[in-house]
């Protein structure tokens, strides 16, 4: 339709100004897609009628979002990205700029909070097979968003320029120096200098308000675009589109997002920002997981602090990487032989197995080949616990294709999903735990065997969702 | 019924804090109230006199401390000996680079101590409370001094005056175990005051408590601002929930 070809708009809310504000609309309508966005993602986008409690965090997700960017230009505008400075501008902005603290506040509790929405709102994709087909896109997206969720975090942790910003900032950018033959002139690129310092600060600055922030808009934008083309998974993991009101060509069990979810989200929203609200008025350092005590002592090179632990959104993946010892290599490289029999034992495709084989043989080289002759093949166990750490954080990338499973929601999936499920979260806690303590020899060992765990969850998923006794889906949304 | 237990387990968040420190601190006494102006004021007081000569609190501005209900002039007269206008931060003169020389380390800039003593054995406040309380002789060490929180700490004991010369003693206790009388012996370390100084140790710990109640509120002076604008955005955010629960309900009433 020729955009001046558009019916005029008729409000009903606006009461006497009707005609006028009818009139506006109508003069933008006919300029820009004005209405169709508005019923296309809000009006008339029918989502399930059966969202429960793990369906508010979306939409808490997206607040936090704003609220990170908006209290974050504030703090741009005080903050000053340089060695010399930076600490004492942030506790200029918590005692000189007035409401500073506030702001502040609400950005460093909002950081742990993205994360603590972000993971609630991945678990319910868990839950409710929200990644199946037709949702694989969504997935990818909202895992794209994850990983720039985590090095935005990253970034600008060490903005602050206390000892665990410098620490941490040191201890990671140190991770790529263990890349085989790169690693050394990689880590130096990275910082621009031979340790972290002013002009690590200054980049991870800009990377930090402008950089990934660009990224991450863009990528909730496709996250919602896909999500909305396809429609949304609910608590039955049933699609609505199945089954349409034959009078209005409707999903008979959806609802239009506005006026429905946009009031029941607004109930979320004030819910969370009250549980946000005690913790951002009354202990904003979150007993030193939110901030870590240790950050209030200016960075110093010179000075390594005895215990160096990432803030608590990092820690599973922390613990993973501390969990790769030497002593831990023979037990991974007998975990990729089982692995590789399984396929070998179950997959009928010669070129799989093939490919398996190959693949594991090159693996267990890599890790537990003997040295002959002065001659290293296998790996630093520090490389491996690079890789495990990488893998762990990208392997959410393949659940639409390891979830074999016949349905979707885990309400009619078998005792054996669920087992896994309540193992992984387990694992998941208790990694994360380990990650925020000093190594001793028992938790190098818990770790170990909750890494294995970790990572069973997601490589056995082919075979446990095949082998499960799920009960069938029913036609419609249960409620 | 598996997805309620999940969320239960997501919601309790273990909370135990990082590494634990191996002293066990004394807590900062209760009696000693936070925004208690008479024990705020006399912290400032002896932080200045005391504290300032080698330590500032350089995030902190002289005339913030109307806070603890001094005007601008008291500040001047009183807590000002280096001619610095109020409105200037609470720097010193000492060059790190020549402390550090004298005493091994620069001593700390104080403005955020004790937020950052803070661990899971006690607050920033009780830290400090244990370690000014600390102090003892010891011979071995350049400045005469060791210190039970902070061992090896390139700080003399600044207040040894007032609170007087302890020494550590090590005492051998029994601690009854068991139900037949049996005893174990335990090697217990203690501080034992050798010679009394200018103050009584009730009102050194007192002074003491009030300078930590001092250093406490400089590292965060929006504290108390930040707990009473949070009670009203509570309140606010209470009615809100309760409104948009109701508008949630008339919404809803007609999906089934």
């Amino acid at each position: 339709m020729a955009a001046a070809d558009k019916q005029p708009v008729t409000v009903t809310w606006a009461g006497p100004l009707n005609g006028a504000v009818g009139c506006f609309i109508t003069w933008v309508d006919q300029r820009f897609p004005l209405m169709s966005l508005w019923r296309d993602h809000l009006a008339e986008y029918y989502a399930p009628k059966n969202f429960n409690f793990w369906y508010y965090f979306g939409s808490l997700a997206m607040l936090v979002l704003v609220m990170q960017i908006v209290t974050g230009i504030f703090l741009t505008m005080h903050y000053k990205p340089d060695a010399g400075e930076a600490f004492a501008s942030v506790e200029y902005i918590m005692r000189d700029v007035p409401g500073g603290w506030l702001i502040r506040y609400l950005h460093s509790t909002g950081a742990s909070f993205f994360f603590i929405v972000v993971y609630l709102h991945m678990f319910r994709g868990l839950l409710y097979g929200s990644y199946r087909k037709p949702r694989e896109l969504v997935w990818i997206f909202g895992m794209l968003i994850y990983l720039c969720l985590m090095a935005e975090a990253f970034f600008g942790y060490l903005l602050p320029w206390g000892q665990m910003s410098y620490w941490g900032a040191q201890v990671i950018v140190n991770l790529f120096d263990a890349i085989p033959w790169v690693g050394p002139t990689l880590a130096i690129w990275i910082r621009g200098d031979y340790v972290v310092a002013d002009a690590t600060l200054n980049r991870f600055f800009a990377f930090h308000v402008i950089a990934i922030p660009l990224l991450l808009l863009g990528l909730v934008a496709a996250h919602i675009m896909a999500l909305h083309e396809v429609g949304s998974n609910n608590p039955d993991g049933v699609e609505i589109k199945k089954v349409k009101d034959p009078k209005t060509g409707h999903p008979a069990d959806g609802i239009p997002f506005h006026p429905y979810y946009t009031v029941k989200d607004t109930l979320g929203v004030v819910a969370f920002l009250i549980a946000f609200c005690v913790i951002m008025f009354f202990m904003p350092e979150f007993g030193g997981y939110f901030l870590e005590y240790n950050n209030f002592i200016p960075a110093d090179p010179l000075k390594t602090p005895p215990h160096i632990a990432p803030v608590w959104y990092f820690t599973p993946y922390y613990s993973i990487l501390r969990a790769v010892t030497e002593d831990f290599m023979i037990f991974l490289a007998a975990g990729v032989a089982l692995y590789v029999l399984l396929i070998c034992f179950t997959v009928k495709d010669i070129r799989v197995r093939i490919a398996a084989v190959g693949a594991g043989l090159i693996a267990i080289v890599l890790m537990i080949a003997p040295t002959v002759n002065d001659v290293t093949i296998a790996l630093d166990p520090k490389v491996w616990g690079v890789a495990l750490m990488g893998i762990g954080t990208l392997i959410y990338f393949l659940l639409p294709w390891l979830d074999q499973s016949p349905v979707k929601s885990i309400r009619y999936k078998g005792p054996i999903a669920k087992v896994a499920l309540t193992l992984f979260v387990v694992s998941f806690f208790v990694l994360g735990y380990l990650g925020t303590l000093s190594v001793t020899e028992g938790r190098t060992l818990l770790a170990q065997v909750f890494t294995l765990a970790y990572f069973a969850f997601f490589l056995l998923m082919p075979w446990y969702t095949r082998m499960d006794r799920t009960r069938p889906e029913p036609e419609r949304v249960t409620g | 019924m598996l997805a309620r237990m999940l969320a239960g387990a997501l919601l309790c968040v273990p909370l135990a804090a990082a590494a634990a420190e191996g002293v066990k601190l004394d807590r900062l006494p209760a009696d000693i109230g936070a925004n208690d102006p008479v024990s705020l004021q006399r912290g400032a007081q002896v932080f200045v006199n005391y504290c300032m000569g080698c330590h500032g609190a350089a995030y902190m501005r002289y005339n913030r401390l109307q806070d603890l209900g001094l005007t601008e002039q008291q500040i001047k007269d009183n807590l000002i000996f280096n001619g610095a206008k109020t409105g200037e931060l609470m720097k010193i003169a000492m060059d790190p680079n020549q402390s550090r020389e004298w005493l091994g380390a620069a001593p700390p800039d104080l403005s955020v101590i004790a937020r950052s003593r803070s661990s899971s054995a006690g607050s920033g406040a009780d830290w400090l409370y244990s370690y000014l309380r600390g102090f003892y002789r010891d011979a071995s060490r350049p400045s005469g001094w060791n210190n039970t929180v902070y061992p090896n700490v390139g700080m003399p004991h600044v207040l040894w005056q007032l609170q007087g010369e302890q020494v550590l003693r090590t005492e051998t206790q029994s601690i009854p175990r068991g139900s037949k009388g049996e005893v174990e012996k335990r090697e217990v370390q203690k501080l034992v005051l050798e010679n009394p100084g200018a103050m009584s140790p009730a009102d050194y710990d007192r002074m003491v408590g009030d300078l930590v109640n001092f250093l406490a509120y400089v590292a965060e002076p929006s504290r108390q601002a930040r707990i009473d604008l949070g009670i009203y955005v509570l309140l606010f955010l209470g009615v809100l929930f309760v409104l948009a629960y109701l508008l949630k309900k008339e919404y809803w009433k007609d999906v089934h």
